[in-house]
């Protein structure tokens, strides 16, 4: 114990932008290995957790926090805000979860705009009274002074296109295990892959993990959503029809989703190399259609509703084309 | 002077290459904003490709192969056209009018129609008028 007590311990900090708080929650999963983590680091700023203020993170020294899990999206000037402020105290920026990796669920509002958004917020909903059409303001005075809000953008970005990010550590939320063994390789000192590196996944696919039943020519004729079919339970999602993301996703969750006997939603992102998930597995998936007839290709690919929200469920802001253009 | 558009045209090796090197040779004449990329064929064309394409500020992308039964390797112009419906319906969701994305056969001995196509789908972007996506990107940066 006399050696531990000297080693210094790390400063750690974790921040949510535009998240859900399941990234949060993904941390404290680590049960009795948060001992573990408080023996290695001290956390000086989470606000799911601890009452930590903006300022007193202004008030740190550039580089400060060894180690900042930024997990969100850049959606708002406080996002942004947040996001610049712990780059500048931060050693290793690490963009934790989906959402800051690629844009994750809230990226989907690239479908949408900022007017759209709020007209449907703050005019449109069945249970919306709004006659006096309020809307936020970046700016509000009452007799105390000014009030400020966020600033709601346009458009949500990923951690990297704000900030320069140094690892990113996918999943939504991340396995726990994965950023145990993560923390565990930065607090040991051990050697750290290259800035930019995804960590706490693997380079290969879903598919390479998945234990299911695999044949080497998938041919789909027909697609299914996942509750118009009884899922057999050990047959490859896709040879049964249903839309699995796994060829254009990275293992390293333990593919869990399908192992509960659901298909892949993609969330841990792309495999190395490729630069956009969805038209990776736009690619895999028209090449599984099983017929040569222009006519009978078009029916079969009309089956699949929503082919934008369903390869970019977790990528939108980070693919190539990052948003719908009107 | 009218909107000159900017067109991306990914051509296979074997065939439409082939052909369009017919109508270079024939000394036929068709409307310079064809950018030709040769690619081994058609089946090589990855949705990523156009979609970038289109990122970099192409207005149209125009996709060529072997007629159908002719694929050097079999079966590549059938994936190229299984993907072409799935990306011509995904570009279409995120805004873009589908026609910019179009794909047609023409062999090595059609230089003639590959002219004809070229300038045919010139026109039809151009009617279109320019493709917005590299000036939203450009927004966002």
């Amino acid at each position: 114990m006399g050696n531990e007590e000297k080693k210094p311990k790390i400063n750690l900090a974790i921040y949510w932008g535009a998240a859900c708080g399941g990234c949060c929650v993904s941390v404290l999963d680590v049960h009795e290995s948060l001992f573990d983590v408080v023996a290695a680091a001290d956390l000086v700023f989470w606000p799911i957790a601890l009452d930590i203020k903006y300022k007193d993170v202004e008030a740190m020294p550039d580089g400060h926090i060894d180690v900042t899990l930024f997990n969100g999206a850049v959606r708002n000037s406080e996002n942004e805000h947040m996001a610049k402020l712990l780059r500048k105290k931060t050693k290793i920026l690490v963009a934790y979860g989906s959402c800051s990796h690629m844009g994750g669920i809230p990226g989907l509002a690239n479908f949408s705009d900022k007017e759209s958004l709020l007209q449907r917020v703050y005019d449109d909903t069945e249970s919306t009274e709004n006659p006096k059409k309020i809307r936020p303001q970046t700016e509000y005075e009452v007799k105390e002074g000014v009030l400020d809000l966020p600033e709601f953008y346009n458009d949500v970005k990923t951690l990297d296109q704000v900030v320069n990010v140094d690892y990113y550590l996918p999943g939504c939320p991340p396995q726990t295990e994965r950023l145990v063994e993560v923390f565990m390789a930065i607090v040991t000192g051990a050697e750290l892959p290259p800035p930019g590196s995804v960590v706490g996944a693997l380079a290969k696919s879903q598919c390479d993990e998945c234990e299911r039943k695999k044949s080497d020519n998938k041919k789909i004729n027909k697609f299914y959503r996942p509750w118009e079919i009884e899922d057999d339970g050990e047959t490859c999602f896709l040879e049964q029809g249903v839309i699995c993301l796994g060829p254009a996703t990275r293992g390293g969750c333990g593919v869990r989703c399908i192992k509960g006997n659901a298909p892949c939603r993609g969330c841990y992102g792309p495999p190395p190399d490729v630069i956009d998930p969805g038209a990776k597995m736009m690619s895999a998936i028209a090449t599984m259609i099983d017929s040569d007839d222009p006519e009978e290709i078009a029916a079969i690919v009309e089956q699949i509703d929503d082919p934008a929200g369903l390869f970019y469920r977790f990528s939108l802001p980070s693919s190539i084309l990052r948003r719908t253009i009107k | 002077m009218s909107f000159q558009p900017t067109i991306v045209s990914f051509l296979c090796n074997w065939c439409s290459y082939t052909g369009a090197d017919l109508a270079g040779t024939s000394r036929m004449k068709y409307a310079s904003n064809i950018r030709i990329i040769r690619v081994m064929c058609s089946g090589r064309i990855e949705p990523t490709f156009v979609l970038k394409a289109f990122r970099e500020g192409a207005d149209g992308v125009l996709i060529c192969g072997c007629h159908p039964g002719d694929c050097h390797y079999h079966e590549g112009n059938y994936k190229c056209l299984r993907r072409f419906h799935l990306l011509q319906k995904y570009i279409k969701q995120m805004g873009m009018d589908e026609d910019r994305l179009q794909l047609k056969w023409i062999s090595a001995s059609e230089g003639k129609q590959f002219a004809e196509l070229a300038n045919s789908f010139t026109e039809e972007i151009r009617n279109l008028g320019p493709c917005k996506v590299k000036e939203v990107m450009e927004t966002l940066t």
